[in-house]
């Protein structure tokens, strides 16, 4: 039996929190930007910062989303084993998408697949898009909210290559990936890279390496290496914002890794665009929350 | 690089004017078309609901909120990718008239062609910037195919000072993003090869 109650207050929260999160860029994100403006001072960069910045001072002011693409809403979610309501949980996702798409409001993309009918309400098969992960011991849940845009999501792509190929085949794949489609999807980009043996993980890791903060680093030391390295050579290449050229390309890059069989080395990718809508909140049994991305905002 | 404030319906001799690297400010009539536009227009050669003779077309996807007396609002409306449109670009600026395309990211060869044959200009508005651009629209005019959903339906604007809009394809053959793409390519091999050096994790 769904508690109608806790469904109701669960989704309201939840909503709020994807109505802020559309309409705000989390404090990791914001802080790199201002970074990366100071260092960008020639051609069109110094506009196109500019613009940059007055959007989200006028979505912020206006109560707007602060991109008319507000993507397919994907949720991640960190479920404790012992948190009271995992049987309202999918049902209370859903409703808040469906309360945030009228209350934002959010542009409507979920068009499903073979009848091509935009729904027109963010709701459609398998979306929105909920991986969930059981944390022993705990009563609370941590959501990541993830608005999907088009444009951030056609660079993405996995693929398996051979052994011999080397982690010097992932650089490769990175790069040429970065140098065509990274032009197109709003950078500076923030890079996210799975590495695994199948090309489902690596994709679905290089997806959760972009809810990572800017500036963390994977704890393995040669994978936290590789970060860096990757950084410095995509800044090196100078897409700068928008792709119109400039002394930096990235805000990072963010790996993610599972062990590989002996026989295949996978790598998936996929990129954030710089108004990088993910969002991160801990929910508590009685509804009271962390909004952990946006410290001290109250929904 | 030159400013230019244009007003629609534009000319032939205001896109003469322009080359890659100029900036536009565009008043008058804007309407948005993507993907499923230029599949009714070009791959279907169904008639274009809007007469689009002179004015910009906008690789863009809207969110727009229906009032009580059923007119519209935007409230926000940024660039789409445009390569996606690389494919029918072409056709649709000589099957409909239009003289100045708005979007993000570069487009191919074909359309360089197409602009130079239709004398029409690609131009890029700053990506991710939805609400700036919703604070350039004065009014909703109108709105047709409401059937393929808000997203690719043609939003039927009108524009004050709509801008920056970079100039990334003009009528000369020349392509900004293509040019820079060149570049980024030339760095890259060097970079790529010093970071190989840097990944020797197998043993």
């Amino acid at each position: 039996m769904h508690d109608e109650k806790i469904i109701d207050q669960l989704s309201d929260l939840i909503s709020s929190f994807i109505c802020y999160a559309g309409s705000h860029l989390p404090d990791d994100v914001d802080a790199k930007l201002k970074e990366m403006a100071t260092i960008e001072t020639e051609g069109f960069a110094p506009t196109i910062y500019k613009a940059m910045a007055d959007n989200m001072e006028i979505a912020d002011r206006l109560k707007r989303p602060s991109c008319q693409d507000t993507g397919i809403i994907q949720f991640f979610v960190k479920v404790g084993t012992k948190y009271p309501y995992q049987n309202e949980l999918g049902e209370a996702l859903e409703q808040a998408v469906l309360k945030a798409t009228d209350r934002a409001p959010l542009r409507h993309n979920a068009v499903q697949i073979f009848d091509e009918i935009n729904t027109g309400n963010n709701v459609g098969v398998r979306v929105p898009w909920v991986d969930m992960e059981l944390v022993p011991d705990r009563d609370d849940i941590e959501v990541y909210v993830y608005m999907a845009g088009g444009g951030c999501s056609l660079p993405g792509m996995a693929k398996v290559l051979m052994p011999l190929e080397g982690y010097e085949g992932i650089v490769r794949v990175i790069f040429d990936q970065m140098t065509s489609y990274g032009v197109n999807a709003c950078p500076p980009c923030l890079v996210g890279v799975g590495i695994a043996g199948s090309a489902e993980v690596a994709a679905k890791l290089s997806k959760k390496a972009l809810l990572r903060p800017v500036g963390s680093h994977n704890p393995n030391p040669k994978a936290a290496m590789m970060e860096e390295e990757l950084e410095k050579g995509l800044n090196a290449v100078g897409l700068g914002p928008g792709g119109l050229s400039g002394k930096l390309s990235v805000m990072g890059v963010n790996i993610e890794q599972a062990a590989r069989h002996p026989a295949t080395l996978a790598v998936g990718i996929s990129t954030a665009c710089w108004a990088h809508r993910r969002a991160c909140i801990k929910i508590n049994p009685d509804m009271s929350y962390d909004f952990v991305t946006s410290k001290g905002v109250k929904l | 690089m030159s400013i230019y404030h244009l007003t629609t319906p534009v000319s032939d001799e205001d896109i003469a004017k322009l080359h890659i690297g100029d900036v536009i400010y565009l008043t008058g009539d804007i309407t948005t078309g993507r993907d499923d536009v230029h599949h009714r227009v070009v791959i279907q050669g169904r008639e274009c609901p809007v007469d689009l003779k002179g004015k910009a077309v906008f690789h863009a996807g809207p969110i727009m909120k229906k009032l009580e007396d059923g007119s519209y609002t935007c409230v926000a409306v940024g660039p789409t990718t445009s390569m996606r449109m690389e494919k029918a670009e072409a056709e649709f600026l000589e099957a409909t008239g239009v003289k100045i395309i708005i979007g993000k990211g570069g487009m191919g060869p074909k359309t360089t062609a197409g602009c130079k044959a239709s004398k029409a200009v690609h131009t890029i508005f700053p990506g991710g910037c939805a609400v700036v651009a919703a604070e350039c629209i004065e009014k909703v005019k109108g709105v047709e195919w409401l059937d393929l959903g808000m997203p690719e339906a043609m939003w039927q604007f009108q524009g004050k000072e709509f801008g920056p809009l970079i100039v990334s394809i003009d009528s000369y053959g020349e392509n900004l993003i293509d040019n820079n793409k060149i570049a980024f390519n030339e760095k890259k091999e060097a970079i790529v090869e010093e970071l190989y050096k840097k990944v020797q994790f197998m043993h």
